[in-house]
């Protein structure tokens, strides 16, 4: 059984990482792209052949569970580096390496003029193993090593460009923000281990289940809400949802292989498939699911806005990412995990795309980011052009692309498990997304061309290392989605085959509907996508006018969209700067300064003082040490014959 | 001649060599003074030795002259090299070692 070398899937990249880390300086830029390729490839192929291992064993058995040594013992706490190999790790596994692959490929072309190209694809690697490892992980611990792992490699590759002030900043925000949602995991984490003496997935949800007088579906606030909101805090840090997701628009200083692998496709859906591991937990806690799912359409909803106007090309895919993160938030949250995890998957093909081909107009445009210096590139680029259209197609819900099935599938559990409002708030933001992402197509390859004469002259498309990944995922996005076909068309094999994974979440029973209701919100939805898509068409294409003109006429909406509802600001009133300040003024001038410093230096001070008058006894002459020896032993033979006789 | 007599002599030589330390500035001198508190306090030892009528001081004594030897072979010959240097015999010309 290939199962046997799970272990190899994440270290194989961790090999390349450290070939490339240690002495790639030295290699030519080929070779560098061969190991970091290869480890990546290698990885891929062992889970592919994993994955069909795992389909041979009956639906039950499919939970391959492998120790390899205990990592940490100490009295009753045991963690050991164990992989779980179950449907909803395969799944994660393959699109991780899977898209890490062919965005490992695509890097070739994209970075070949950058230095530090060996620096690049070291990291690249240490991220995909530490994803790798946060996805395998079979207990908490090692969850939470993936997981800080990744952070880290997040971090590295947004401060790719360290010379910049901004992208050295970008790299900072995302730690320091990620470090308030993994305050909330790690106690989640304590909690559990509290409540369960145990970290082991497997052993956790069975004790659950197996108890269900000791850990019933809470109605208020008991343990499991408590672990499942302290887990959550976590998840909101990484995959960018209220009040955490400040960092991810920010992220995008990073080079655009970067955003997406680990903005868009694998990273940051992290936080959506830890929610589903632990289903379990989350299943038997209304209040939680609540959070989860509230948060989940706020952020859909509060992204999409913002995506609306904003006017550089990643940022508005970076916000449409955020956006459909809460689309997986509101599926998690309203009970239907597979349908969170399904829409992972078909995002993390579209959105890699996305990322991907607004990487190759960037290209083209040496560099460009603003759409509104880009348009007319439908005739120079035609790969890119016909490939993000797919994509654009895909993420606004177009019968039969890959983001249809999902995102529909995503509202219509909203609405069949009685959350009518949540199904709304999300029909709008399908609508919004078909909006923003087609206004993105138009302004980049529609219309006149508005880019600088040195664009123009500099114009072509993109080497086959880029169009070739652009057309993989593009097949992905067509074709991805008939794997998770909705009732009314087949069985969801997807559902299926995830269902083993899922065996201990609570699943209250809910209403059936026919399949006609279901047909009709599928066409609701479709019809809302292709509105969006016209009055973009409308104010993009036929009247480019029209849409200056109505920014005027809504000007304080446009301006809040426009600066992000003034979160940014906000949080800097709020929190960064007085902790700044407090930092400066009380920490460092007064506390610092003022009293540490004071206190170590008279500490010196006064030592120096009595020092300066006692030396004079200490005077080079013999005589005089003689003489207070003598006098010494004077004192001693006195005080011995006088007091202790 | 009882133990007393001895002690008294014992201390007298004591107090003669302490002395001579404290305000001779020769080095010879210094170190003839020192020999004379070390032979001073061998006296006592013998004394009591002999009054006891145990060895224990005796044996004392015999490691007393052996230090005292090593010491007048070092002692000599910094006194040596402190003239050759300092071309002086003068000890309070010798307070270098200090803060």
């Amino acid at each position: 059984m290939m199962t046997d070398y799970l272990w190899l899937i994440p270290l194989v990249p961790l090999v390349g990482s450290a070939i490339n880390g240690l002495i790639g300086k030295r290699f030519a830029k080929s070779a560098v792209s061969l190991v970091a390729c290869g480890a990546a490839g290698i990885s891929f192929v062992i889970a592919i052949i994993s994955f069909f291992d795992l389909l041979k064993l009956a639906p039950e058995q499919r939970h391959v569970l492998k120790t390899y040594f205990t990592w940490i013992a100490s009295g009753d706490f045991v963690a050991k580096a164990e992989f779980l190999l179950d449907p909803l790790s395969a799944v994660m596994l393959l699109v991780v390496t899977g898209v890490g692959f062919i965005i490992h490929v695509y890097s070739i072309g994209y970075m070949h003029a950058e230095d530090g190209y060996y620096r690049f694809f070291s990291y690249m690697n240490l991220f995909l193993f530490s994803m790798l490892t946060l996805v395998l992980a079979g207990n908490f611990l090692l969850l939470f090593v993936g997981w800080e792992g990744v952070g880290l490699c997040s971090y590295l590759l947004i401060g790719y460009y360290f010379d910049r002030r901004s992208a050295a900043d970008a790299g900072k925000k995302a730690f320091i923000v990620n470090r308030v949602g993994d305050m909330g995991f790690i106690l989640g984490i304590f909690l559990v281990f509290l409540t369960f003496n145990s970290l082991n997935f497997n052993e956790v949800f069975r004790q659950i289940a197996d108890a269900p007088q000791r850990f019933p579906v809470e109605t208020g606030i008991g343990i499991l809400t408590a672990i499942s909101l302290l887990l959550f805090v976590g998840a909101t840090g990484k995959s960018a949802q209220i009040p955490l997701y400040v960092w991810l628009p920010d992220a995008m200083e990073g080079p655009t292989p970067v955003s997406a692998l680990i903005h868009a496709a694998t990273m940051v859906t992290a936080g959506v498939y830890m929610v589903v591991r632990c289903s379990p937990i989350f299943s038997r806690s209304p209040l939680a699911l609540g959070v989860v799912m509230t948060i989940g359409i706020l952020t859909a909803l509060m992204a999409a806005t913002i995506g609306l106007v904003q006017t550089d090309i990643k940022r508005v895919l970076a916000y449409s990412t955020v956006s459909q993160l809460g689309y997986m938030f509101v599926a998690a949250g309203v009970g239907a995990f597979s349908a969170g995890i399904f829409h992972l998957m078909t995002h993390a093909f579209f959105k890699a795309l996305l990322f991907l081909g607004a990487g190759s107009v960037i290209h083209a445009l040496g560099g460009e980011q603003d759409l509104m210096r880009m348009g007319g590139l439908r005739r120079f680029t035609p790969v890119t052009f016909w490939t993000m259209l797919i994509a654009a197609l895909a993420i606004s819900g177009i019968f039969p692309l890959a983001g249809f099935f999902s995102k529909d599938e995503i509202l219509w559990s909203a609405w069949s498990r009685g959350h009518p409002l949540i199904w709304f708030v999300g029909f709008v933001t399908a609508g919004l997304t078909a909006f923003y992402m087609f206004r993105l197509v138009f302004l980049t390859f529609f219309g006149n061309a508005r880019h600088s004469e040195e664009a123009a002259h500099h114009l072509h498309e993109s080497p086959a290392s880029m169009t070739g990944p652009l057309i993989v995922l593009g097949v992905l996005s067509i074709a991805g989605g008939f794997i998770g076909l909705p009732a009314w068309i087949g069985s969801n094999r997807f559902f299926n085959f995830l269902e083993p994974s899922l065996v201990f979440a609570y699943m209250p029973e809910h209403r059936e509907f026919s399949h006609t209701t279901e047909l009709g919100f599928a066409a609701l939805s479709v019809a809302v996508a292709i509105i969006g898509i016209y009055l973009a068409y409308r104010l993009y294409v036929l009247r480019p006018q029209a849409a200056e003109a109505l920014a005027g006429r809504w000007k304080a909406i446009h301006r809040i969209l426009f600066r992000k509802y003034y979160v940014d600001e906000l949080y800097d009133a709020m929190i960064v700067s007085p902790t700044v300040n407090a930092s400066t003024d009380l920490f460092w001038k007064q506390t610092d300064i003022g009293f540490i410093d004071r206190a170590v230096n008279g500490t010196g001070e006064t030592i120096q003082g009595l020092a300066s008058i006692l030396k004079g006894v200490q005077n080079g002459l013999i005589r005089s040490y003689a003489v207070w020896i003598l006098l010494g032993t004077v004192a001693v033979l006195l005080y011995i014959s006088l007091f202790r006789s | 001649m009882g133990l007393l007599h001895y002690l008294v002599l014992s201390m007298l030589l004591f107090i003669v060599g302490a002395v001579g330390f404290i305000i001779k500035k020769n080095v010879i001198s210094v170190f003839l003074c020192l020999e004379l508190m070390l032979n001073a306090v061998n006296l006592s030892f013998v004394a009591f030795s002999k009054h006891l009528n145990q060895v224990h001081g005796q044996i004392f004594v015999f490691l007393v002259m052996v230090v005292a030897a090593a010491e007048a072979a070092v002692g000599l010959a910094i006194t040596i090299v402190l003239f050759r240097n300092r071309n002086t015999l003068n000890v309070d010309d010798a307070d270098t070692m200090k803060w």
